[in-house]
């Protein structure tokens, strides 16, 4: 059996005094596309960033394919990014550059790729995310919440990843633009056959993007189960997210 | 209780210790990062060419008319104060040799620390602020070679040539203020500057530029790099930008000069 595409083992953290990750066990497995639900504060957000290397374990270890990240002069990080792509919270597009650019920016500038190459690969990345040739040479602040996240997909499957990671992809969107980046993410998991990590703590997204869910709570892995276990699990905690999902706003 | 106080002072320095050598400790680290980025493949042409243009050619009407103004006050200074020992007719020669050495590099370091220093420091405190530097990383680029090389050899290069562009303009101001109002003579006043000047004053002056050029924009890139808490942070990153390049600027101007008279 090969080993999963990523792998947190006993990994523990602490920010501020508090062990934010107490022994996490969570596996990635390849083709698959992971949810990891849970409260404000219960770790989600520092279970990517130690994948990402944007951090590191107090104890416990990362792999990526069997090894421990980052290794050897951060090698193995620079291995995961070149296979990866990440959709920030808040899009993290680059305001200075034109949405092509940014879109295009691994090939350009990791990749040293012609810039008319590059912008005709651009273009063809933001039609996968239903955005047209005419919103390439806007900047990234012309344009609507819902349509950065759109160009912030375009941007982490441009290089055709084989992670795919989101991060609260849904997070101050409406509700129908919502559901229109949760499909699109459906989709390009789909169509990239590429494993998929995201956290968010929207079950509605959850439930359209996960084959596996995972609720994170106290530092570690309360519950696992395929998306169609979720509303039936047993688990109190796993229950009361899915209540509180519920609940007239 | 009483021990405790009685220790207050020796916690409070210990305290200001361990934070002035963690400070001095990652702005080592950072100009070492910074500077190998510098010297090592791969640069960013693009970035560096964009970078000269904002920091050279945009800074250019704020280094002129500093420059001009500054030669200008200064042949007026120096003619009322070589009066009192019968002396005016040194003006051309102070003038010269005040801009060249001097007056260029350090004001011109100080302009763009406060116009370059500040928006390096806000633009990358931004981009972390808002996660555009990891968003860098994970898109396989190095942010050091992306963000920090770029501007860093940019204001090596550019702060020389403003630097040059200032010594032309300081002198010139200082010509014209004693040719219009002193009663000096454009001609006995060139003839004077060029025949006093020497390369060393030019080159020197471009020199001190040069490691000026390094310290406003590391400044900036390091205290925006290191900007935590949103637009606050942002805004305390650009005011620390500019507060410590001028002061570096301030102090490392007497220790190059010094080593120039000595040498």
């Amino acid at each position: 059996m090969s080993a999963p595409e990523l792998e947190w083992r006993s990994v523990r953290k602490q920010l501020g005094g508090r062990a934010v990750l107490d022994g996490l066990d969570l596996a990635l497995e390849a083709g698959r596309s992971l949810v990891i639900i849970g409260g404000s504060g219960q770790g989600k957000s520092v279970t990517l960033k130690l994948a990402l290397g944007f951090m590191r374990p107090d104890t416990g270890t990362v792999l990526f394919r069997g090894q421990p990240l980052p290794g050897l002069f951060r090698r193995r990080q620079a291995a995961l990014y070149r296979q990866s792509g990440v959709l920030f919270q808040g899009s993290a597009l680059f305001d200075s550059l034109k949405v092509w650019e940014v879109v295009a920016f691994r090939l350009l500038h990791a990749e040293g790729r012609p810039r008319r190459q590059a912008r005709d690969a651009a273009i063809e990345a933001l039609s996968q995310v239903q955005l047209g040739p005419d919103v390439a040479d806007l900047y990234p602040a012309e344009l609507s919440g819902g349509m950065q996240k759109r160009v912030g997909l375009a941007r982490a499957i441009i290089g055709r990843p084989r992670i795919l990671f989101f991060d609260e992809p849904t997070t101050g969107l409406d509700p129908l633009t919502a559901a229109a980046i949760n499909q699109l993410i459906t989709d390009q998991v789909r169509r990239l056959g590429c494993s998929a990590l995201t956290i968010t703590h929207d079950l509605v997204s959850a439930r359209t993007i996960a084959d596996d869910i995972a609720l994170l709570d106290g530092g570690r892995i309360a519950w696992r189960g395929d998306r169609t276990q979720l509303d039936t699990a047993d688990d109190t905690r796993v229950r009361a997210m899915v209540e509180a999902s519920r609940a007239p706003r | 209780m009483l021990l405790q106080a009685a220790l207050a002072p020796f916690s409070i320095t210990g305290r200001l210790v361990i934070g002035v050598c963690a400070i001095v400790g990652a702005l080592a680290l950072f100009v070492g990062r910074a500077l190998f980025a510098c010297v090592t493949p791969r640069w960013h042409g693009g970035q560096i060419v964009r970078q000269a243009f904002s920091i050279g050619f945009l800074s250019l009407p704020v280094v002129g008319l500093t420059a001009v103004f500054t030669g200008a006050a200064l042949a007026l200074n120096i003619y009322t104060g070589g009066g009192r020992f019968n002396a005016e007719q040194i003006v051309p020669q102070i003038v010269a040799l005040g801009i060249t050495r001097e007056l260029a590099p350090v004001l011109v370091a100080l302009m763009l620390s406060g116009r370059v220093a500040t928006t390096i420091a806000a633009e990358i405190g931004a981009m972390r602020a808002t996660e555009q530097i990891d968003a860098m990383r994970t898109l396989s680029t190095e942010p050091f070679r992306f963000l920090v090389a770029p501007r860093v050899l940019a204001g090596v290069a550019t702060l020389p040539l403003l630097t040059g562009v200032a010594d032309v303009v300081g002198i010139a101001g200082g010509w014209a203020v004693s040719t219009w109002s002193l009663g000096f003579s454009s001609e006995a006043y060139t003839r004077s500057t060029v025949a006093f000047l020497e390369a060393w004053d030019v080159q020197s002056g471009l020199i001190k530029a040069a490691v000026f050029g390094f310290i406003v924009t590391a400044m900036g890139a390091f205290h925006g790099y290191r900007a935590s808490g949103g637009a606050r942070g942002v805004g305390h990153a650009a005011t620390q930008a500019m507060v410590w390049s001028g002061v570096l600027i301030f102090a490392t101007d007497y220790l190059m000069t010094s080593g120039f008279t000595e040498a």
